[in-house]
């Protein structure tokens, strides 16, 4: 970001010294506010148990320990079964990575075609399908429970695979359509006259100058994948549910003593690959926020 | 640009060729269409059409008027989730756009690290609200979490067990909303802020305005069109509300903290009580679509007139 701008407490000029310290302290305290969750859930998660019965939420542990850790990814309940979260890990892994290369593939191609070989109605069809970024996902519930088990594909990381590139589509058919409106048409013009064809043209000319907005369109899908419950919870069962249906189950067991710190690790775990992208590629994610919740 | 100009390449075609090459176009998005025509437009009436039929655990194919409406309405539960909605869509709104707009001018005055700042407070959002509710629980949990706290800093009498409250617990469920939103309201309004036309800010200030009074009457008048852009959007995240609630309350202490969301979710899927699960799953759609359709509308043709 170019900074061109001023802000009005700059123009004004004075005044900067007596306010300073507000501005800071205002800052930091909302700065606390925010990260106090992350902390407190890392310090619970290395903390054994009699230690979390004792002291507050946000004591440094005495004894520190892994072993939260170690359980939640390999022993605690989800439900009846405790063999950890590491499976539905995996569920979620699968099923994530393949959701997002298909949804955003078939996005890349539809908003080349409705920007480069624009045909009669073409504007109205974008709306058509822009409509799925907002419906509620209540509304699609009953009648993609009944298609999965008819397709037999009910409860299984392929039919939730589907139902994600299907509801995924329409934004990233949003973010790519509205990337390639600004690639310049003359490109495209002479390749045709160097007798390109609509793939070629897609492949040698678009994909390459795409990477910006793949990794907006990547991200963004991710982090909406990763962290979908309704779908997951809809439809999925026992072994085949995604991590954040497993974690749900993992803190809402009610047998036995309550463990806390295995809780937060098990939390932690569902969070990290999207605190990863978020870390990496914060930018993007944040730009991806702007154009994909205006719309959605 | 046209798709014929694509046959002037000096090649022969055949003609089953040709027509495939003008096609083609149309045959790439044609999977996309079909996929919108049949699950977001199909399942759209499949689900409206059950509203109107006595389904129970599987659907029945009978049309009973809008009696499943009348039962929703009437139903305990449901008038609950209505009135919670109302409590948390309003004060989500409220308080994250108060918060958003607070932050963001405090982020605009020229300050040190402002981006390690501006991504401590937008990572929330890269979190799922599974993670979100799990956190907020533990840390408003009765007992051990910060009642705890701060019973040791010398208040052996604070109480704060909101969450096990019938009153106080959809108020965590505002918590743990906004503190997972506003950074994202936050980058919008920051956004707005520069682009503001700097000339009138400096003449202002050259007339002698004080700083308030620049934002009062210059800054936050030209940020009308986010505080609509963010209005929507926080009003539709609110309807669609869902996870937060299963992840933080469970929908309890008994159904105290139901929303329309979790009522359509238990209708649907432990009650078989079908026809009411899409009937409140038709009503939270209708509620978006007249969000929605209004605002969509006016930005449509506010984008019509630039162009013309």
């Amino acid at each position: 970001m170019a900074h061109q701008w001023d802000s009005p407490q700059m123009v004004k000029g004075t005044g900067v010294r007596w306010s300073a310290f507000v501005i800071y302290g205002l800052l930091m305290f909302f700065a606390a506010i925010y990260v106090l969750p992350l902390v407190v859930m890392l310090l619970t998660s290395l903390k054994p148990l009699q230690e979390i019965y004792s002291g507050s939420i946000i004591a440094l542990p005495h004894e520190w320990t892994v072993k939260p850790w170690i359980d939640a990814w390999g022993q605690t309940c989800v439900g009846l079964s405790c063999h950890g979260i590491k499976g539905y890990f995996w569920n979620s892994t699968k099923m994530t990575v393949a959701a997002v290369i298909l949804s955003t593939a078939i996005g890349m191609l539809n908003g080349y075609v409705l920007t480069k070989w624009r045909f009669k109605g073409a504007d109205l069809l974008f709306g058509l399908i822009l409509f799925g970024c907002f419906i509620p996902f209540q509304i699609v519930l009953i009648p993609m429970a009944t298609l999965l088990g008819k397709l037999g594909i009910a409860s299984s990381t392929p039919g939730l695979v589907l139902v994600h590139v299907v509801y995924g589509l329409a934004f990233t058919t949003l973010y790519f359509r509205n990337f390639y409106v600004a690639f310049p048409d003359e490109l495209i013009r002479a390749a045709m006259i160097d007798g390109a064809k609509f793939f070629s043209i897609f492949f040698r000319i678009l994909v390459p100058n795409s990477a910006p907005i793949v990794v907006v369109t990547v991200i963004w899908q991710f982090t909406n994948i990763w962290n979908d419950f309704l779908f997951g919870a809809s439809f999925s069962t026992g072994e085949s549910a995604p991590m954040t249906v497993a974690l749900n189950n993992v803190v809402n067991t009610s047998t036995g003593e309550r463990e806390y710190n295995v809780h937060m690790a098990a939390a932690i775990i569902a969070a990290l690959p999207t605190l990863l992208v978020y870390i990496v590629g914060g930018r993007y994610f944040v730009r991806g926020l702007m154009t994909g919740s205006v719309k959605g | 640009m046209d798709s014929s100009t694509a046959t002037a390449a000096p090649v022969t075609w055949s003609a089953a060729g040709r027509w495939l090459q003008r096609s083609l176009p149309r045959l790439v998005l044609s999977p996309t269409l079909v996929v919108s025509l049949v699950f977001v437009y199909g399942f759209i009436l499949w689900t409206a059409y059950l509203s109107f039929t006595p389904s129970k655990g599987y659907p029945i194919h009978e049309l009973v008027g809008f009696l499943q409406y009348v039962r929703v309405w009437n139903h305990p539960r449901w008038q609950v989730a209505i009135h919670n909605l109302a409590i948390f869509g309003v004060l989500y709104i409220v308080l994250c756009m108060a918060l958003g707009l607070l932050l963001a001018i405090l982020l605009d005055q020229r300050i040190r690290q402002e981006g390690t700042l501006r991504a401590i407070y937008l990572y929330p959002l890269a979190l799922s609200f599974i993670v979100t509710g799990t956190a907020w629980k533990w840390m408003l949990n009765p007992g051990l979490g910060i009642e705890k706290l701060v019973q040791g800093w010398g208040f052996p009498n604070f109480k704060f067990d909101w969450i096990v409250s019938e009153e106080m617990a959809i108020y965590c469920v505002v918590i743990a909303g906004v503190w997972q939103a506003t950074g994202f309201v936050m980058a919008m309004f920051l956004a707005g802020l520069r682009g503001i036309d700097q000339d009138l800010i400096k003449a202002a200030s050259l007339d002698g305005a004080s700083l308030p009074k620049i934002y009062r009457r210059i800054v936050i008048p030209q940020l009308r069109p986010v505080f609509m852009g963010a209005l929507i959007i926080l009003a539709h995240l609110a309807i669609k509300s869902y996870e937060l609630v299963v992840a933080l309350t469970g929908g309890g202490p008994g159904y105290a903290t139901e929303l329309p969301s979790t009522f359509m979710y238990v209708h649907t899927f432990t009650r078989n009580q079908l026809g009411m699960g899409a009937a409140s799953a038709v009503m939270m759609l209708l509620t978006i679509v007249a969000i929605m359709v209004p605002y969509l509308y006016s930005e449509m043709r506010g984008a019509r007139k630039q162009t013309h």
